[in-house]
């Protein structure tokens, strides 16, 4: 009998493909169903972030930053936003700090239920998406009331927000969160401890946590590897400081510290606590306070740059801005915590099952208007 | 204060590594790019200063002749962080890479030799990142001139407000 002649294959994953998030093409190095090697080709949603932000003023960047991580885009004016306040020591209104906290921290769910949801499509789930997407509704709702846009907001201005809440904003937030905090166990119950979820993803695509700092990965998913590491807690911007919250870290509970399980395990925990800060913050918001009070008339930084980062739900958001004293940015640098999580893959998806890749892939949680910009 | 006291260090370390420049600023530490490598190694292995995450490369173009790159560093044991900044020439845009000691650094340069042309001596794997293999100039340069066309695509003019 002939000796069966074994050699490497490789496979394209994508560029269109549903588990990529996005247009995101894996070349994959096989060896039967042994992944050997990845690459990632991206790029296919450049859009030039960075050039255009050079061409157009300081304010005009905003609706740009939205784009670039279109599930989270509270979270990415945020950064940008406190960052060029920071530049130009603008102080703004109390009233104003609790708004963008309690913005940013629903948009935190509502991109962790985002996540979740197609996660579990990814790896053969199907109906927890439908749950986590009828809650992720309501969040979009409630920012569909205060500033009349259901996804890419340009809500945060510098120096202020766009629109003061709208009457019954506080009691409706309330509402939700009377109706959602309980549903995470339902989730938890739903997806995180089913059987075939745990046997996709406990031990599976274990990402030390030398490799993880190593590779600049942030967020959840260094978080999940187990090292407790929160900008909002170790360097509080804007007032993080004032609210009491945990960071949930991975445990290994079914499987290893820092497997696929346990990074969405932090996810589903995090939610729990996203939703302690909005109610503390609902809690404490200023009845008074005009939240255009701030708002400078002229955004012209001094000369000077600044390096500025945020939690944002993927991880560490960083924004280099440069400025030389004239109405357009000289450089705007976005450091994308997907970027980074995507440059992982390689490593800790060597050895594995074909399938496995998908599995690690979504557990990263990459969005990929954010990796090209 | 942390940029300041390192560059004392890597001063007695390194001697001329550090450009002496008129004013001192504590805001970053301005290197010459030859031994850069060996100071980065210094940098994340010295139980003092454990820069062990990388945060960012950002490319600048600051002027006719001068490009750099400036690195964001930080350490997760002493939660502190500093600022590098390499300059090389326009026309010879050459830095040593750092891809091997911190391997985010990878796609950093990536990116950074992508909208630059600053060639990352000694990376292993030195191609365009989000930009087509086949793309043709810098385009983050500031006398870039958009392409008229690309593969018989006619490039949209777009007026400058």
């Amino acid at each position: 009998m002939s000796v069966l002649r074994g050699e490497e294959m490789i496979l394209n994953i994508g560029p269109q493909h549903p588990s990529t998030h996005g247009v995101l093409r894996l070349k994959v190095k096989t060896d039967g169903e042994i992944v050997s090697e990845i690459t990632p080709v991206i790029g296919y949603l450049h859009r030039c972030f960075e050039k255009h932000c050079e061409n157009i003023t300081y304010e005009q960047v905003i609706p740009y930053t939205d784009r670039c991580d279109y599930i989270a885009a509270m979270n990415n004016n945020f950064g940008y936003v406190i960052a060029v306040e920071e530049m130009m020591d603008i102080q703004v209104p109390e009233r104003v700090e609790y708004i963008r906290v309690i913005m940013a921290e629903l948009n935190r769910i509502a991109s962790h239920l985002l996540a979740l949801g197609t996660y579990g499509l990814d790896i053969g789930a199907f109906t927890p998406f439908l749950y986590m997407f009828r809650d992720r509704e309501r969040i979009l709702d409630l920012f569909e009331t205060v500033c009349g846009a259901r996804l890419l907001y340009n809500y945060m201005w510098v120096g202020g927000v766009s629109h003061d809440l709208p009457v019954g904003f506080v009691e409706a937030t309330y509402k939700f969160l009377d109706h959602f905090e309980p549903q995470i166990d339902e989730y938890n119950n739903l997806l995180m401890y089913n059987k075939i979820f745990i046997e996709r993803t406990a031990d599976v695509g274990v990402l030390p946590v030398d490799v993880a700092i190593n590779y600049g990965v942030t967020g959840p998913n260094l978080r999940g590897s187990g090292l407790k590491w929160d900008i909002r807690k170790n360097e509080p911007y804007s007032i993080y400081d004032r609210f009491d919250f945990d960071i949930p870290l991975g445990e290994g509970i079914v499987g290893s510290v820092g497997d696929c399980w346990d990074r969405y395990w932090v996810r589903t925990q995090e939610m729990r606590e996203s939703a302690k800060i909005v109610r503390q913050a609902l809690k404490q918001l200023p009845a008074e306070g005009d939240i255009h009070e701030a708002i400078p008339r002229k955004i012209r930084p001094p000369k000077g740059s600044i390096y500025k980062r945020t939690e944002s739900p993927r991880g560490d958001l960083g924004y280099y801005i440069m400025s030389d004293g004239k109405p357009k940015p000289l450089r705007v640098k976005m450091r994308s915590p997907a970027f980074t999580a995507m440059s992982v893959l390689d490593e800790i998806s060597r050895g594995w099952m074909l399938s496995d890749v998908l599995a690690i892939l979504g557990s990263l949680d990459i969005v990929l208007g954010e990796i090209d910009r | 204060m942390i940029n300041l006291k390192v560059a004392e260090l890597l001063e007695a370390k390194f001697p001329g590594s550090i450009v002496q420049l008129e004013e001192p600023s504590d805001q970053f530490i301005q290197l010459n790019p030859d031994q850069w490598q060996n100071i980065a190694k210094y940098l994340l292995e010295t139980p003092d200063l454990l820069f062990d995450s990388l945060q960012c490369i950002t490319g600048v173009d600051l002027d006719e002749e001068t490009l750099e790159s400036r690195y964001n560093l930080h350490s997760m044991t002493h939660f502190h962080k500093i600022e590098v900044r390499i300059s090389t020439s326009k026309d010879d845009p050459k830095i040593p890479s750092v891809e091997t000691i911190w391997r985010i650094a990878d796609w950093f340069e990536r990116e950074v030799y992508d909208m630059y042309g600053i060639i990352f001596e000694g990376h292993r794997d030195l191609r365009r990142m989000l930009l087509p293999e086949d793309w043709e100039g810098w385009p983050l340069r500031k006398d870039y001139e958009t392409p008229q066309e690309y593969h018989g695509m006619v490039v949209p003019k777009v007026k400058n407000v």
